[in-house]
């Protein structure tokens, strides 16, 4: 077999960060490679930090962070938010109809967005996207946060605990949305997660963070 | 215009109704009869102190003091704004500057219109009257666009993610606390007149104006003040939200931090 030239999706070096004044990442290293990969350790581990270097939403005290070999500073910040597209643990969504909340991304970028496919692949009905936010249970509202990343046709979904909400039908039912989009499109994802069966059921590799 | 002269005696007398003011607080135990005693000595010692300045400007008639005085105006009012402000990384610069466009602007423009002339006698009680109603608003506004940003860091956050700039992140939040800035002034001038008599206009009475007049220059100042305190509320906004954020548009964790 030829080994691999292809860089990893992430190569994360010697990372030392911290959050609300605490170091809760020191001396960290991994790859994270194409694909689903979970990231999994006990809470207050740093795992939601992590997910946060990862666009840019903070930046590490210290150590690199490479995505497709190249450092993650060396992209425009606001371009790589949407290319690594970070999915809140808890649904925050703007007032307004789910569409408006959909397109708000790309319109962002000035572009349109395809609202019904988004909504689509986050399993939610056509009927949805005029439903007002404010109308929705949580679950619906994770399902919406899902499709305004969606929408932006990232290439890495950085998803943050999405189920941790959630009663365990609507669990079930994120679970797979996300297996299918694994599946039919070419979208990598990092999912944190304290869920190890989860984790085991979503994703090809894992990530053990401290 | 006939002038009126009010001796130290009416003073005096005057202090009769804060004795009725401490005494209501001593009734009913509000504790506040300290805060009282110290408002009233404050206002005697302050206004007794700025009438003397305003005399020396007036008798120089230089514009050079009157320009000296709204700076010195200015300084205060930011940093008593700035106490208002606390959630607010540094917040003084943003009012410091949005306090002296507000002058800036708003006296050049009624001199500028013919409305007033370019004179101590009409500078120095528009400057004061412009810059103590800027500074209310642009502290109100601050005061809130630092709640509401600890409260809304989740969905600046989430904004964020999706390639939002800081500005577009913070917009609704930065449009709210514009709002609650220059309410106030919108609702008492809607009721002026029918709820209450705002003080030139009660002061212009007094003197001894005509009504029409008393009432005509009350008008250029309520309009004035609207143009000022939007201007100062809108400067204080537009530079205090920049200082939430990094220029790689996160969210300072200090920020948010500093606020509890």
């Amino acid at each position: 077999m030829i080994p691999s030239t292809v860089p990893a999706l992430f190569a994360l070096e010697d990372l030392r960060a911290s959050r609300g004044g605490r170091v809760v990442l020191d001396g960290f290293s991994a790859d994270i490679p194409h694909g689903s990969t979970a990231v999994v350790g006990p809470s207050g581990a740093g795992k939601s930090t992590l997910l946060r270097l990862l666009n840019r939403l903070a930046d590490p005290d210290a150590g690199a962070i490479r995505y497709r070999g190249r450092d993650l500073r060396e992209y425009d910040v606001l371009a790589l938010r949407r290319t690594v597209t970070l999915v809140p643990q808890l649904p925050s969504l703007l007032d307004g109809t789910v569409a408006e909340n959909v397109a708000y991304g790309p319109r962002l970028a000035g572009g349109e967005a395809n609202v019904e496919r988004a909504l689509a692949l986050a399993g939610l009905a056509d009927g949805f996207a005029r439903r007002r936010v404010g109308e929705l249970s949580v679950g619906e509202k994770q399902r919406v946060m899902l499709a305004r990343a969606l929408a932006l046709a990232p290439e890495v979904l950085l998803l943050d605990e999405p189920t941790s909400a959630l009663d365990a039908a609507a669990r079930s039912g994120i679970e797979r949305t996300l297996l299918h989009l694994r599946e039919e499109l070419d979208v990598s994802y990092v999912l944190v997660t304290h869920d190890e069966a989860q984790a085991e059921r979503l994703c090809s590799g894992i990530v053990r963070v401290p | 215009m006939t002038s009126i002269h009010v001796t130290l005696g009416d003073v005096a007398a005057s202090v009769a109704l804060v004795a009725v003011a401490l005494a209501i607080s001593l009734w009913e135990r509000t504790h506040l009869e300290g805060d009282v005693l110290v408002a009233a000595v404050r206002a005697f010692v302050q206004l007794t102190a700025i009438g003397y300045v305003i005399k020396f400007i007036f008798d120089q008639d230089e514009l050079v003091f009157v320009i000296a005085l709204i700076a010195v105006m200015v300084l205060f009012g930011a940093l008593t704004a700035r106490r208002r402000a606390r959630r607010v990384p540094h917040a003084f610069w943003p009012l410091l500057i949005a306090l002296a466009i507000a002058a800036v602007t708003t006296l050049g423009l009624v001199v500028a219109l013919g409305i007033f002339p370019a004179t101590p006698r009409y500078l120095v009680p528009v400057g004061g009257m412009v810059i103590g109603n800027a500074m209310t608003a642009a502290a109100v506004a601050l005061n809130r666009l630092g709640d509401d940003v600890a409260d809304s860091a989740g969905r600046i956050e989430a904004t964020l993610a999706l390639g939002a700039t800081a500005a577009e992140a913070v917009r609704p939040v930065a449009r709210r606390s514009l709002r609650s800035g220059v309410i106030p002034l919108i609702d008492s001038t809607k009721t002026t007149g029918l709820i209450f008599f705002p003080g030139t206009m009660v002061g212009m009475l007094l003197a001894g104006a005509a009504p029409v007049d008393a009432v005509r220059l009350q008008l250029v100042l309520l309009y004035t003040l609207l143009g000022s305190v939007f201007t100062a509320a809108l400067v204080a906004v537009l530079l205090a939200r920049r200082n939430f954020f990094t220029p790689a548009h996160q969210l300072r964790e200090s920020a948010i931090a500093s606020s509890g």
